[in-house]
């Protein structure tokens, strides 16, 4: 079964179609890559799933739980938009630490606040925030920042600040990890260092969302690929599909830069 | 010289007095003004439009007008114009109406702080607090409270200097501040009379209390140095 099925997405701005009737689905483990150019709707995709917006039609899915559906209009209070965003974890092109807690606070404040709403919290107290806090080392360490815990993201670089958003992220176990041109804010050499840790996920089977711009990185990585153009799914398929062979003239065109570069 | 060591120690005590009204009223008017200013923030926030309207069209007047201005109407218009004399008479009723016109005053002007300083944090700040499952009141508390706090304190810090000397204003109502005091000795008081140096010499009063004010204010910046 898919862990995640988006179907017919639709989302208007003002008098902007954005999405234009998106439709995919991907597997459990799986890593897509969404490529396009900018304004194609690739950014607001991402904040549907992630009920930062609200889609004016479709229907999301996760593991076979429906946690949108634009025909029921009970689609819940602020609360069960926050249980059902859980479903994913987003990471930002501008990463959005919390400047006034520590690389570790970052990682672990989600945790702890969620921690506060579990019915035994005040018994297990200790042992609940002692967890959150061994994961959330593991979780830097993972990301190659034992020694960078105790620093505040303004004595962090960009490269070690997206690895810390990665971390706060998977902090809470998401189902499907999303990230939003996670080096577009990055010079060459920092891009780097980031896309190495996303590469690391991915072989450990992580399933992830990623919206880039960095094609050899998308076709190195991605499992699948999908070439959004103007509020539409205009190709998808794997790497070798649509990366260097794509159909469409449009997707030709857009990796026309990228093919000469790479001849 | 010798006249003035005479003078000192009577004019001395009545600057003292004079001062101790200008502290309540320094006092008076910032904890009145702090939270007023913030709910007139939020008013100017709303997404209800005649709050909103109604919020921007009051600082728009109170800070498109004298202080002085407003000391006069507050005091004067509620006895003469509707004969019904509100404030009482004696002091108290001249601090009462003064308080009522510095707070509504500078919680216009703390109001503008606030509303800068909450509008100055990023949307990304809210939203990678929503994407993490927060509620909003967690998001404003946890996340943008602090961060606000940081923004605030360098712009308050200068309307709080001034508010010292703001409070001088409430003279043109004969508050008995520091200085009224300090001019009694020029119109004769105490057996002193001719003596202007008491009025020239309130403002090491003033000079005093900013520096102290000036300390503080520095410590609390520079203990919210540690981020940026």
């Amino acid at each position: 079964m898919a862990i995640l099925e988006v179907q017919h997405i639709q989302k208007t701005f003002e008098r902007t179609q954005v999405l234009k009737d998106i439709s995919f689905s991907m597997e459990k483990g799986q890593t897509v890559s969404i490529i396009g150019s900018s304004g194609s709707g690739k950014t607001t995709l991402l904040r549907c799933l992630n009920f930062l917006e609200r889609p004016d039609h479709g229907v999301i899915r996760v593991n076979g739980e429906t946690l949108f559906d634009s025909a029921d209009p009970a689609a819940g209070g602020e609360r069960e938009i926050r249980r059902k965003r859980l479903h994913f974890g987003l990471v930002f092109q501008s990463f959005n630490l919390f400047p006034q807690y520590t690389a570790l606070q970052n990682v672990m404040l989600a945790g702890q606040l969620l921690a506060q709403e579990a019915p035994d919290y005040k018994a297990r107290k200790k042992e609940l925030l002692l967890a959150i806090e061994q994961q959330a080392r593991e979780l830097l360490g993972q990301m190659g920042l034992s020694d960078r815990m105790e620093n505040y993201p303004h004595q962090l670089s960009g490269g070690q600040c997206q690895r810390v958003a990665i971390a706060r992220a998977l902090a809470l176990t998401p189902d499907i990890l999303c990230f939003d041109e996670p080096t577009s804010a990055l010079d060459p050499e920092l891009t780097g260092e980031v896309l190495h840790v996303i590469r690391e996920l991915a072989d450990k089977e992580t399933t992830m969302i990623i919206v880039t711009h960095e094609m050899a990185f998308a076709r190195d990585v991605a499992d699948h690929v999908i070439f959004m153009d103007d509020g539409t799914i205009l190709e998808q398929g794997t790497p070798r599909e649509v990366i260097e062979n794509p159909k469409e003239e449009r997707t030709r065109q857009f990796l026309a830069r990228f093919h000469q570069e790479t001849r | 010289m010798q006249l003035i060591l005479e003078q000192f120690p009577i004019v001395i005590r009545s600057l003292n007095i004079g001062f101790l009204q200008t502290l309540k009223l320094f006092f008076v008017t910032l904890i009145g003004a702090f939270p007023l200013g913030l709910v007139i923030a939020f008013g100017s926030m709303s997404h209800f439009r005649p709050l909103r309207y109604f919020s921007r069209f009051l600082v728009w007047i109170i800070r498109g007008t004298p202080l002085m201005i407003q000391l006069l109407i507050f005091y004067y218009f509620p006895g003469l114009v509707l004969h019904t004399p509100i404030w009482g008479s004696g002091e108290r009723g001249r601090f009462l109406a003064a308080s009522i016109s510095f707070i509504l005053n500078y919680a216009c002007y703390f109001s503008e702080i606030y509303r800068g300083g909450i509008q100055s944090i990023p949307v990304g700040q809210t939203e990678a607090g929503l994407v993490l499952g927060m509620t909003r009141r967690q998001i404003f508390f946890k996340i943008k409270l602090l961060q606000m706090v940081k923004r605030i304190v360098p712009p308050m810090s200068n309307e709080i200097i001034t508010l010292v000397k703001d409070t001088s204003l409430s003279r043109i109502i004969a508050l008995q501040e520091i200085i009224w005091a300090g001019q009694s000795f020029l119109k004769g008081s105490q057996g002193i009379s001719g003596a202007i140096w008491p009025l020239f010499f309130t403002a090491v009063y003033y000079l005093i209390w900013n520096g102290l004010l000036t300390t503080l204010l520095g410590y609390l910046e520079r203990r919210l140095d540690y981020f940026k």
